[in-house]
């Protein structure tokens, strides 16, 4: 089996009493995509901002193989090749389509920090932006600012801003949540087309099962923060608790709104 | 063979076209100024023109671009104006003194900047404005306080390079007298104001430069979502801290420029909160985050400030006999007129006069 690419240990934090993420210890390998599950307010949204940065541990450690991540900076943790989508889009809104990508590619090619070189002669740039354009099939709305997109394609360019950072670890937080039937495909065909690759790490929210089944090399459960479960997806679709916490009650309760840090 | 939709360059707007068109003239106008408008007070507002814009667009790349609120600039303004006055005085008139005080305003501005920058940029924008506030008021307190060093409420004044004393001759003819062109004195007065105008020109390419190269739309990214810009990669304090820099040497210069220009450098001229506010009123009339917009807005401002007065002087005496005109007219009321006319412009172009124009004729 590869070494793990990225470990939480005994990652925890706590808003006042309130344990969002509860030691949850975990390793996830390159070449296999791991889908998280659990119910509304269950903490995926905050695991996730604990790897990314977004919140600061309570207690425990993020590691990307043998580096610790636990105290950098959020755009530190990018630099080393964590990527994340955000569950509510979360854009450049008066930017355009085009110039949000471009900045994804432009900060992971250390660019950031030209400032004499027009950016329409940076062809090397444009181009890796337009590519990434293309891949999410964007192109016909490349020159509209992010907000003036419907609902689909915003959720589409969250996730080519994802792509065009080409990290390591890929995070998706419901990257079809709200998305209409003739967008959704796009996106996990992009995951699945991931997935070959595999020196990737994936990481994927998601609560449809029929997604879930088609995409999952293994599934892990969070209830109140806490690890409830880890395995290949039939073993732990088929277990009783998993029943219990999630696949029975989930679609009939009314669902929490989410706090979360976007 | 089918076209794929152009990709590399959006089309402009004929709105767009038009901000870019004004500018075109302004500079223009700007460069035949001394020709154009035969007097000394035109060449005066002519170059006031040129340094505000300078010091406008400087403003505009931190609040349009970057979205960080500072009441500081007019100290960075007077860092460099104050830099330069000094060593003016104390060195004598030459290059060595404008170059060394040039210098010191600009070191001055960026350790201040920086150590407001780092120890700030992090806390909420109110309360960067806030230290932005409490720090030029430090400084202008200082500055009436030392008045060995800076003349305290009366200023300094000094002399310049002998190429810009008025009555230094340029190009002579035969008869050793001063060559005119155009009924123009090719003399010290004109070598100054065109010393103002290339430098104001070189520093607003620069700056168009920045906005233009990847950082600018970095700047952007910051102002649009913070949160995101940090999460792909990039160190939001350090570029905030960047352009607080940038912008802070660039309006340092700016000061050294006009205290050149002025002969002159005082509270008034260089550090008060007038100024702070005029730069305000600028970037929010010409149009904040366009470059061009404070282009526009410190034309506009300079002028209105400088022939408001004597339009309403003429127009009372010409409605002499209109009852009510001449009183409601009176050159005296030219603040409440400027103050109405403001209103107006902001009502009508909310997002400025370079941002509202640059949005006729787009297809959305
Ligand atoms: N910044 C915060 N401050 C206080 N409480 C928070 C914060 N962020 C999250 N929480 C709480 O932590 C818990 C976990 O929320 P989280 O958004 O991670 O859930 P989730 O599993 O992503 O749910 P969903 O499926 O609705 O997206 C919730 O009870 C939420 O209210
Ligand atoms: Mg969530």
């Amino acid at each position: 089996m590869t070494e793990p690419s990225l470990i939480t240990q005994d990652l925890t934090i706590r808003f006042g009493g309130h344990v969002a993420v509860d030691a949850v210890s975990c390793a996830f390998r390159p070449g296999e995509l791991t889908v998280i599950v659990g119910p509304n307010g269950a903490g995926k949204t905050t695991y996730f901002n604990l790897i990314s940065g977004q919140l600061r541990a309570t207690q425990g450690k993020v590691m990307k193989g043998a580096l610790d991540l636990t105290q950098m900076a959020p755009s530190r943790r990018a630099q080393h090749g964590i990527g994340r989508a955000f569950q509510l889009t979360n854009l450049f809104p008066k930017l355009t389509v085009l110039e949000n990508i471009r900045l994804a590619v432009q900060a992971r090619s250390g660019q950031g920090w030209r400032f004499l070189t027009p950016v329409h002669r940076l062809t090397g740039l444009q181009a890796d932006a337009e590519g990434y354009l293309a891949k999410t099939r964007l192109e016909s709305v490349a020159h509209l600012p992010a907000a003036a997109l419907s609902h689909g394609d915003q959720r589409k360019l969250e996730v080519a801003l994802l792509m065009a950072m080409e990290p390591d670890i890929y995070m998706f937080d419901e990257p079809t949540a709200g998305m209409s039937l003739d967008h959704a495909p796009d996106v996990l065909e992009l995951i699945a087309a991931l997935k070959q690759d595999r020196s990737k790490t994936i990481l994927l929210v998601e609560h449809k099962m029929d997604v879930v089944r088609a995409l999952a090399d293994r599934i892990i459960v969070l209830h109140n923060g806490a690890l409830l479960a880890d395995g290949p997806p039939q073993e732990v679709m088929d277990s009783d608790i998993v029943r219990d916490v999630y696949l029975g009650k989930s679609p009939a309760a009314p669902s929490r709104a989410s706090q979360e840090v976007a | 063979m089918t076209h794929a939709p152009s990709l590399a360059s959006p089309k402009q707007t004929w709105g767009a076209l038009t901000v870019k068109l004004l500018v075109l003239l302004v500079a223009a106008l700007l460069l035949f100024a001394p020709f154009l408008f035969q007097d000394t007070r035109s060449i005066e507002v002519a170059a006031r023109i040129c340094v505000f814009i300078v010091l406008v667009a400087s403003y505009d790349v931190l609040i349009g671009y970057t979205g960080i609120v500072s009441f500081a600039h007019t100290m960075f303004f007077g860092f460099g104006a104050y830099g330069a006055a000094i060593a003016l005085r104390t060195m004598g008139p030459g290059w060595d003194a404008i170059a060394l005080g040039a210098s010191v305003g600009c070191v001055i501005s960026i350790v201040v900047a920086a150590a407001i920058g780092l120890l700030s940029l992090r806390v909420k924008a109110i309360f960067f404005a806030m230290i932005t506030l409490a720090a030029a008021s430090v400084v202008m307190v200082l500055a009436s306080q030392l008045s060995q060093i800076t003349g305290g409420e009366d200023g300094i004044t000094y002399k310049t390079p002998a190429v810009f004393k008025t009555a230094y001759k340029l190009l002579v003819d035969d008869h050793g007298k001063v060559v005119r062109w155009f009924g123009v004195k090719i003399n010290g007065k004109l070598a100054a104001y065109y010393f103002v105008y290339a430098s104001c020109f070189a520093l607003f390419l620069v700056m168009l430069r920045l906005v233009g190269s990847p950082i600018g739309t970095v700047l952007k990214a910051i102002r649009e979502n913070e949160a995101r810009a940090e999460a792909i990669g990039y160190r939001v304090v350090a570029y905030r801290t960047f352009v607080f820099c940038f912008s802070a040497v660039v309006a340092s210069l700016a000061g050294t420029i006009y205290a050149i220009w002025l002969k002159y450098t005082g509270p008034k001229t260089a550090l008060s909160f007038t100024i702070m506010i005029d730069i305000l009123l600028m970037v929010v009339i010409g149009g904040m985050g366009t470059m061009w917009g404070a282009v526009i807005g410190a034309v506009l401002l300079v002028l209105a400030q400088y022939y408001l007065r004597d339009l309403m002087g003429s127009a009372a005496e010409a409605l002499v006999n209109v009852p009510l005109a001449p009183q409601v007219l009176a050159p005296d009321r030219w603040l409440f007129w400027l103050g109405i006319i403001f209103i107006l412009l902001v009502y009508n172009f909310p997002k400025g006069i370079a941002g509202t124009l640059a949005d006729k004729g787009a297809s959305r």
